[in-house]
């Protein structure tokens, strides 16, 4: 089963006067529960495309189907309820909200964004901190985590609403090697365990190698469609 | 909408430095209102309460036209005996009256046979007057009231006329009255007390017995010029005032006219004007507060939503609706209107109970320790309450606006 389509997918949006064509005539599919990685040096696209996939942005021609869905038929609160069901996100800068515990920032989309039960939502935050490793942390605060803790955070959160797609611009940058190839393994990981398909961009060629389907990305164009690891 | 509350007050406990500072803008403002609008009132009722308690009463009735006509004193204006009775069977029948006054008020040449001066004088029912203006024996400043206000041939003369006259109590002294007839008459009587004015020693107002009045001009019938009703309760004026008024509107005389006019003792002094000063303060010091609150708690949301932008589009991103973005600010603005205000009506409320156990004292014309008894009215402390609420909710609206249409993407890149 696909979960993303693109077929002459193209993005241009003006910077001041210039029109910067970010994506041009990209076709690729993504495969239900693939691990897929974005690859390609800065300004290549990777973010463009991502923010697409996850209907953050909408195209500016071809056609991009995300889980059977026309993104540029979206409005802003169907996008938003579009990704509230069904996508997870995962940022580089991790963006766990500051005041909130681990806790709570698992829990946040489960309260704001789908209006889960209290039990419910317990249980779930609880089952994503094993998950993820974090059961001893979960009372602090993202200013009394390590990098590699708040991205661990950060997969729970991204993974609490049952997502079927989780997107994540690069995950890594701003992590050491170790702890970046730790969480390359713990997406992995949830991948097997939850059945998610995760699409992440990098530049780094030692993360791009953990991928199992990589796309490489070059001024906007797809010059390696899909290659597999 | 619960959780929404909820995770709003969880924000404002988080930013905790953020809220109390606001939460302080905005206590202060209830408190500035709400003492001001406590002593302020107390002020206005103790003051209103000398004017109509030692002189006017709360309401008034005359004959039509006697009102526009009260310099001149016009005999000719009186209330006849009918009349008089028309108005006390409408007396009667409402219940919130407590008393009422007949009163004979006339112009006179008033003599100690050495000098000789003008004087306006009030025949009264020593009994219901000191019942209908329970502070006018107060004004008595020489003489003693052993029994009673007054009795026949004595009298009660104004401050300004004593001193000049240099009269003491038990001196004799002579009044000329015009009749309504025209002719003149003299009376001696003796002078019972001094009666200090009400705002100040300039008041030329004397009171004789009504039956002496009534002689000097020599009136046949029972007229009077004016009759004084006190109430049980000054603050149900305006309903007892309407109750009397369509009372006696239903008497007309011949040619379908009103016989009477009612007044309240709005209506009859200047000092309603000064009443009404203080109303306007209130009311200016409430805008005050309005724009304190506007002003801080915008200003507070509006950095709120600036220093959270990644939070925003964080929250965004991951599928908050807009709707939800926006209740969430709304809320917090809420939450602080509602905490500034819980807050400052506590503080507010001790601050009234202690005034009134420091017992402040003031003066007002010749009245000296007149006790400041501030209270704070249920209507007063939810108007201010409400307004301060309603306000910040309004103040905290653009800011959230902002927040919930905030582009995710550029939300996300923001530093």
């Amino acid at each position: 089963m696909t979960v993303v389509s693109a077929e002459h997918l193209e993005k241009t949006y003006q910077a001041g006067y210039v029109a910067v064509h970010a994506v041009r005539g990209m076709d690729f599919a993504i495969a239900s529960g693939a691990f897929v990685a974005f690859v390609g040096p800065s300004g290549s696209g990777k973010s463009t495309l991502l923010n697409m996939i996850g209907c953050l942005d909408k195209p500016s021609g071809g056609r991009l189907t995300v889980l059977d869905t026309d993104i540029a038929t979206l409005d802003r609160s169907a996008a938003a309820d579009f990704r509230g069901a069904n996508i997870g996100f995962i940022f580089q800068d991790f963006n766990l909200i500051p005041v909130l515990t681990a806790y709570e920032n698992i829990e946040y989309p489960l309260l704001m964004v789908q209006d889960w039960p209290a039990e419910k939502r317990r249980a779930r935050v609880i089952e994503l901190l094993e998950a993820v490793g974090m059961t001893d942390q979960a009372d602090k605060r993202p200013d009394q985590l390590s990098g590699g803790q708040k991205q661990r955070v950060a997969v729970a959160r991204a993974l609490a609403t049952n997502a079927k797609l989780v997107l994540a611009d690069e995950p890594t940058a701003n992590l050491d090697h170790d702890t970046a190839y730790r969480i390359i393994a713990l997406m992995k990981t949830m991948r097997d365990e939850f059945g998610t398909t995760f699409v992440f961009s990098t530049h780094d060629p030692k993360i791009m190698r953990e991928a199992e389907v990589t796309f490489t990305l070059e001024d906007g164009r797809l010059v390696n469609g899909g290659a597999h690891g | 909408m619960g959780k929404v509350l909820k995770l709003a007050a969880r924000n404002l406990a988080r930013y905790r430095r953020r809220t109390l500072l606001t939460s302080a803008l905005i206590v202060l403002g209830m408190v500035a209102v709400l003492v001001f609008i406590a002593v302020s009132g107390s002020f206005k009722r103790l003051i209103v309460g000398q004017i109509t308690d030692s002189m006017l009463g709360h309401v008034q009735v005359h004959q039509r036209g006697y009102v526009a006509s009260i310099d001149n004193l016009p005999l000719n204006l009186n209330l006849k005996p009918e009349a008089v009775a028309q108005v006390e069977d409408a007396l009667k029948g409402i219940e919130a009256v407590e008393a009422s006054s007949p009163r004979l008020k006339f112009g006179a040449m008033f003599s100690n046979f050495t000098e000789t001066t003008s004087i306006r004088l009030n025949g009264i029912d020593p009994a219901r007057e000191a019942a209908t203006v329970p502070l006018l024996p107060g004004r008595v400043i020489e003489g003693a009231a052993a029994n009673g206000l007054l009795e026949r041939g004595t009298l009660l003369v104004p401050e300004i006329l004593a001193r000049g006259m240099k009269l003491k109590v038990g001196d004799t002294v002579v009044l000329v009255a015009t009749n309504l007839d025209g002719s003149v008459n003299g009376k001696t009587f003796t002078v019972r007390g001094v009666l200090a004015g009400v705002t100040g020693p300039g008041g030329r107002d004397g009171y004789l017995h009504l039956e002496d009045a009534r002689e000097l001009l020599r009136m046949t019938g029972a007229e009077v010029s004016e009759i004084a009703v006190r109430l049980k309760d000054p603050d149900r004026l305006k309903p007892a005032f309407a109750a009397l008024a369509a009372r006696l509107g239903t008497v007309r005389d011949s040619q379908g006219q009103p016989v009477f006019e009612v007044h309240t003792w709005e209506g009859l002094s200047p000092f309603a004007n000064i009443a009404r000063m203080i109303d306007l303060l209130d009311l200016s010091i409430k805008v005050m507060l309005v724009a304190i609150v506007l002003i801080s708690v915008m200003n507070v949301m509006v950095m709120a939503v600036y220093e959270r932008v990644r939070e925003i589009g964080t929250v965004s991103a991951i599928g908050t609706r807009p709707g939800r973005i926006l209740a969430l600010f709304v809320s917090e603005g809420l939450l602080l209107g509602v905490l500034g205000t819980a807050i400052g009506t506590l503080l507010s409320l001790g601050i009234v109970y202690g005034l009134n156990v420091a017992r402040i004292t003031f003066a007002f014309g010749r009245e000296e320790g007149l006790v400041l008894a501030p209270t704070l009215g249920g209507a007063d402390v939810g108007v201010v309450c409400a307004t301060v609420i309603a306000v910040a909710v309004l103040a905290s609206l653009q800011p959230a606006w902002k927040a919930a249409r905030m582009d995710p993407i550029q939300a996300l890149r923001h530093i």
